[in-house]
């Protein structure tokens, strides 16, 4: 017999598809309720014995822990709360210097991997084999212990290069004064990017489109790069560093604790590593023809890396990027172990004096996902701006 | 008409020593320059290391340490059910490679060879007791036996690969039993395990704890049923943006609360119990990366045959799926075997916490980098070998597909 239309045909209930995915998802969904019920009862009945409860009111108490080093300001007196977001800015200060380092490693090795010089390429190699296949947390310790504290280890100041000092109690490097003439050599900096970057711009219009030589308007820019160049040397007010007190102080300069600088280091090596990989793995994704047919116009290695190859792997690139700044901040968190005070540590100092297990640990887990989507939203930002324009 | 020439022969490329060294080193300006300034940079380096290894360093730490790097504080008079583990590995590991080898010309080829003579090498040097060695020696050629044995039996009954998990399963339990002991040997308290042991131990455990939950994650993420694939997602994306550290504070502090007051899981359980969350995650993407590689055709085929949604998914996708998933399942391994160290953190005896503990003694102050140094190259040279491996995993599964 043939239904006529088997649309209206009358099914018996058990028999239908549609109702048993229903049924299933909740019985599934039951199950994980079951479950998280199940734990908070746990939670509430442990948490009555030690006569608590679930709240989030501790934050404000008197913290009482002293934190090394600090951006924001900070006193012993201040709350919890107040502590958690001084190491949120030590985290921050970390991620987004390691976040650039990394990113600077990860391009020149990757690029590295494919010079025609032989010693080079084996050099990004063993760098990249070597530090992908050991544990980031040993590689931060063998920065702190070994090299910053091997370095350190004389007791005085000790002099790296002529602008580099190192003693146990950190790491000096040169930086700009802070007075009135740095910042207004900083303007005038930021002015002379913006005004190379407008000419620059204007410059390739010209030549595509009237066919000029460009020539006056790069000698306009290289002036404004002399002038640039002037101004980062002389104009910043570079201190230099410069030990005092027989060698066991020093003034002028920007100190880094060593346990910053050894994380800053390890994690950029570390990401870095991987960046590389990925940096290789876009360049070579970029078709054979497209080299060819660089080369058949005739531009030069570098024109060719630039103009060609780099903005089609950049394409492929960028999303990758984004999974290793997600893990370069998670693994931020290894600052603990280090002894750099980062969010991390404060929660876990904050965990041992108060005891808040469960708060605690939710409220780490909300900061690393708050931060990660914020990451995520920048890269997508930046990926969609590299993307290929369809007309 | 048109005449085709033969092509002539590609002009035979002159390589000399002196000709490589112009092509790599020295072809153009900047190259010189390039190739000069590492060069020198490279062997001032290597010759005040070499310096420090000779002069500086002090050996004697590793030596006198050997059996804590490798087993912790296992107790002396138990040692032997950890050689008897390993014998059992060896065994079956030899075995597996054989059967997996069986179409392969020649077992022993010669990068294997050369491997081989480099453990043999190692094994004979190592500073400890002349037994010791011996034994290693002799797992070594046990390796290589077994793997003989079990290629010659793999080439007369074709079966025999099915019957490989169910051995390594039965040596998960039986090893498993020789760590901890119990039904008549001496229970070994798990803060006693430690170094290389509890290392492997936690990355396997956790590994093979997650992979049922990472699979059932990955088929809810890929599911049709928005409930499912909501609460699927979510769990893989929280876990994912998580760092480690979080997650193992979560199993060592967070999870005892959420139990019954009488339920105080040991160290080692919570550690792995943050592990497990971890990996699970990873591992739902990554069989997630196997099914999506199945094309559409294998469920409309699996769903024409009559096969319900469970089935096709046993008999047709999954076993496609897994297959495809290997080599990433193994980076995934080498990853879990790096991010163990992190369990260190919370004060267990792992390869890097067992070192913290060495170091610590007054006997040993200072000697950071050799240890480190030491430790850096066992992970280096197991993960960097695992990696190849699973390389020529990759190419072995490609060319059966």
């Amino acid at each position: 017999m043939v239904q006529a239309n088997p649309g209206t045909e009358k099914v018996a209930l058990w028999r239908d598809e549609r109702f048993w995915k229903i049924i299933f998802q909740i019985v599934v969904v039951g199950i994980l309720l079951t479950i998280v019920a199940i734990a908070i009862n746990n939670m509430n009945v442990n948490l009555a014995r030690q006569g608590r409860q679930f709240e989030f009111k501790f934050l404000i108490d008197r913290a009482g822990f002293n934190i090394g080093e600090t951006v924001l300001p900070y006193k012993v007196d201040d709350p919890y709360y107040w502590g958690l977001i001084v190491g949120l800015a030590n985290t921050l200060r970390l991620c987004l210097v390691s976040v650039v380092l990394a990113t600077i490693f990860g391009v020149v090795a990757g690029i590295a991997s494919f010079s025609s010089n032989w010693l080079l390429r084996k050099l990004s190699l063993v760098y990249v084999e070597v530090l992908r296949n050991t544990p980031p947390l040993l590689q931060f310790f063998f920065w702190y212990v070994v090299v910053f504290f091997g370095l350190s280890s004389k007791g005085q100041v000790t002099r790296l290069t002529d602008f580099l000092l190192i003693s146990k109690k950190g790491i000096w490097i040169p930086w700009p004064a802070g007075n009135i003439i740095t910042a207004l050599s900083l303007g005038l900096l930021l002015a002379g990017a913006i005004a190379a970057i407008v000419l620059w711009r204007s410059r390739l219009k010209r030549m595509e489109e009237e066919g000029a030589s460009g020539r006056p308007q790069r000698n306009a820019l290289v002036v404004i790069g002399v002038i640039c160049l002037g101004l980062f040397v002389f104009g910043l007010q570079w201190v230099f560093p410069k030990p005092v007190g027989g060698g066991n102080d020093v003034v002028g300069g920007l100190r880094m604790s060593l346990e910053y600088g050894a994380m800053m280091m390890g994690l950029s090596a570390y990401i870095g590593a991987f960046i590389a990989e990925i940096v290789r793995a876009g360049i070579q994704a970029t078709p054979t023809g497209q080299w060819e047919a660089g080369r058949a116009l005739g531009l030069p290695d570098g024109h060719l890396m630039r103009l060609v190859v780099l903005p089609q792997a950049l394409r492929i690139i960028i999303p990758s990027l984004n999974s290793q700044y997600a893990t370069l901040i998670k693994n931020s968190s290894l600052s603990l172990a280090i002894g750099y005070p980062d969010i991390f540590s404060t929660a876990q100092t904050t965990l041992n004096q108060t005891g808040r297990a469960v708060e605690v640990v939710l409220l780490m887990i909300l900061t690393y996902l708050t931060l990660n989507v914020i990451v995520s939203f920048f890269m997508n930002v930046l990926n969609q701006a590299v993307q290929f324009q369809e007309r | 008409m048109t005449t085709t020439v033969a092509p002539l022969p590609p002009v035979p490329v002159q390589s000399t020593p002196m000709g490589w060294l112009k092509k790599n080193l020295f072809s153009t300006k900047l190259n010189t320059a390039i190739t000069v300034v590492l060069g020198l940079i490279l062997l001032r380096s290597l010759v005040s290391f070499g310096q420090w290894t000779v002069s500086q360093a002090q050996w004697r730490v590793l030596g006198a340490n050997l059996m804590l790097f490798m087993m912790g504080r296992f107790p002396l008079t138990e040692q032997w059910r950890i050689w008897m583990l390993v014998g059992m590995l060896a065994t079956l590991g030899g075995l597996t490679w054989g059967v997996l080898a069986r179409q392969v010309r020649t077992l022993f080829s010669k990068p294997v060879l050369i491997s081989v003579g480099l453990l043999a090498a190692i094994a004979i040097l190592i500073p400890t007791p002349i037994p010791n060695r011996l034994l290693t020696l002799a797992y070594l050629a046990l390796i290589l036996g077994m793997a003989w044995v079990g290629r010659q039996f793999a080439q007369r009954w074709t079966g025999l690969a099915i019957w490989i998990p169910l051995g390594w399963t039965i040596a998960f339990f039986v090893g498993l039993w020789l760590m901890a002991g119990g039904l008549g040997l001496r229970t070994i308290e798990t803060n006693l395990w430690g170094g290389l042991l509890l290392t492997m131990f936690m990355a396997i455990v956790s590994i093979v704890l997650s992979f049922p939950f990472g699979l059932l994650l990955a088929l809810g993420r890929q599911s049709s049923l928005p409930a499912i694939k909501g609460v699927s997602t979510f769990l893989i994306e929280v876990v994912r943006g998580t760092p480690l550290t979080a997650l193992l504070f979560l199993g060592d502090v967070m999870v005892p609360m959420f139990l019954p007051g009488t339920i105080r899981p040991d160290r080692v359980v919570r550690a792995i119990i943050g592990l497990t969350f971890f990996c699970a995650a990873y591992t739902a993407e990554t069989v997630r990366g196997g099914l999506q590689a199945i094309p559409r055709g294998q469920t409309e085929a699996a769903n024409a045959l009559g096969l319900n949604t469970p089935l096709s998914l046993a008999l047709v996708i999954l076993p496609q799926a897994l297959k495809i998933s290997i080599p990433a399942i193994v980076g995934l391994f080498i990853q879990m075997v790096q991010e163990t160290t992190l369990v260190s953190i919370l004060g267990l005896q792992e390869l890097l916490g067992i070192s913290r503990s060495i170091l610590a003694n007054p006997e040993f102050l200072g000697r950071y980098a050799e240890v480190y140094l030491f430790i850096g190259f066992l992970y280096w040279a197991f993960c960097y070998a695992m990696s190849l491996g699973s390389r020529r995993l990759e190419q072995v599964l490609n060319v059966n597909r």
